[in-house]
């Protein structure tokens, strides 16, 4: 029963990762592309400035699969594994919480796929928003890390505590009222969690490289323009370019809201799919007996089906 | 769940426990099992090789899931 329940969340998950890998073929890798191309085009620029200049070049990152094994394969299992283990994870959830409450199962599923994509990636996004390749200092990748995991696991626990406080409430209080209260006191929580965690662009590590090529501060990492910093004109590549500047432009703003866009949607296909999928295959192993093999008790159909009561309005 | 065949039209189904049904301590362990390989899977998927890694500094995984790991909203380079 268990095994076969989580094997059925996994499923579902696997199914949703496959549509978001076509979905991410045709909508997010020629947005990855463009911003890959704006990236290895700001590089030269900024290492030739920079050796022009008697600065430190930066390295280049590896380069270990090429851009066909990325956005195919690569890009297939990533997704896959995410959908697949958070399909794993809400069927955990639903074997955990079934029988507590008074909904069908797949009301239950729903409900906790609406919680997992709030928790795990809406309510983070809000702060720190997906990024395109391009976007993200090498240098800032802990703190990033940590902010973004702080991130998601609290907003797991504020949103459960929410739930909790709701049900709670609606003890003494009618449901409307319950709900609204703790809807505030959700919204008051989750207002000072991204008020307290820090912008990226105010980690230290970035407010100590605005005095380098490409650097300007700024809420955020999104590559700024790139101008001559210094106060002598600058010539690369046959080109002399005067003290403030322009050099490269900043990362096109329609390139970001793209894939920004793209990122949301992809996640609600995500969660959407495996909610109405790991549901319904739910419910239907549920009506055939959940313990036994269909076809052992086929001809005397059980009358109650389902584990958990049934509303009857 | 089996049901003996008897002899009549309404045999009546001999009360079992299902050969399926697992112990208390053996749904733990399988709900532990998946919790952690779930949660496995999102840690190589989003984490690793960037901002910690498990097996040295190699960037095998980070590079070969590196589009759905921008995609997926993890902080990446």
């Amino acid at each position: 029963m268990e095994i076969r329940t989580i094997l059925r969340g996994a499923g579902a998950g696997a199914i949703a990762g496959v549509l978001a890998f076509v979905f991410a073929r045709i909508f997010a890798e020629p947005v990855i592309n463009k911003a890959i191309d704006y990236e290895s085009g700001r590089d030269d620029v900024l290492a030739a400035l920079n050796k022009a200049a008697g600065r430190t070049v930066a390295p280049d990152g590896p380069e270990i699969f090429s851009r066909g094994i990325q956005s195919t394969v690569g890009i297939a299992t990533g997704l896959i594994a995410f959908s697949a283990a958070m399909g794993a994870l809400l069927a955990v959830a639903y074997l955990v919480m079934h029988g507590r409450f008074r909904i069908r199962p797949r009301a239950l599923v729903w409900m906790l796929a609406a919680y997992g994509f709030f928790g795990v990636f809406l309510l983070p996004y809000v702060k720190y928003p997906a990024n395109p390749p391009a976007i993200g200092h090498t240098f800032t990748i802990v703190q990033r890390g940590h902010l973004y995991l702080v991130m998601v696991a609290a907003s797991l626990i504020l949103l459960a505590a929410a739930v909790v406080l709701a049900r709670r409430l609606a003890r003494r209080y009618t449901m409307t009222t319950a709900v609204v209260i703790s809807a505030v006191a959700f919204l008051v929580g989750y207002g000072v969690l991204i008020g307290l965690l820090p912008s990226l662009g105010d980690l230290s590590a970035n407010v100590a490289a605005t005095n380098q090529f490409g650097y300007a501060r700024a809420a955020t990492e999104t590559p700024q323009p790139i101008v001559n910093i210094l106060s002598t004109p600058i010539t690369v590549g046959g080109v002399t370019y005067q003290p403030g500047q322009l050099v490269y432009p900043g990362f096109d703003a329609d390139v970001l809201w793209k894939f920004r866009w793209y990122s949301l949607l992809n996640q609600v296909l995500i969660w959407t799919t495996i909610a109405l999928v790991f549901g319904a295959l739910l419910e239907r192993f549920l009506a055939a007996g959940g313990r036994q093999k269909k076809n052992k008790r086929a001809e005397t159909p059980t009358p109650a089906p389902t584990e958990e009561p049934v509303p009857t309005a | 769940m089996t049901s003996i065949p008897l002899h009549g039209a309404n045999p009546v189904p001999e009360i079992s426990i299902s050969p399926e049904a697992l112990s208390r301590g053996r749904v733990l362990a399988i709900l532990s099992i998946t919790v952690f390989l779930a949660l496995a899977a999102y840690y190589f998927v989003g984490v690793d090789e960037g901002m910690t890694s498990l097996f040295g500094k190699t960037m095998v995984i980070h590079e070969w899931v590196h589009d759905s790991r921008h995609f997926l909203g993890f902080p990446c380079h």
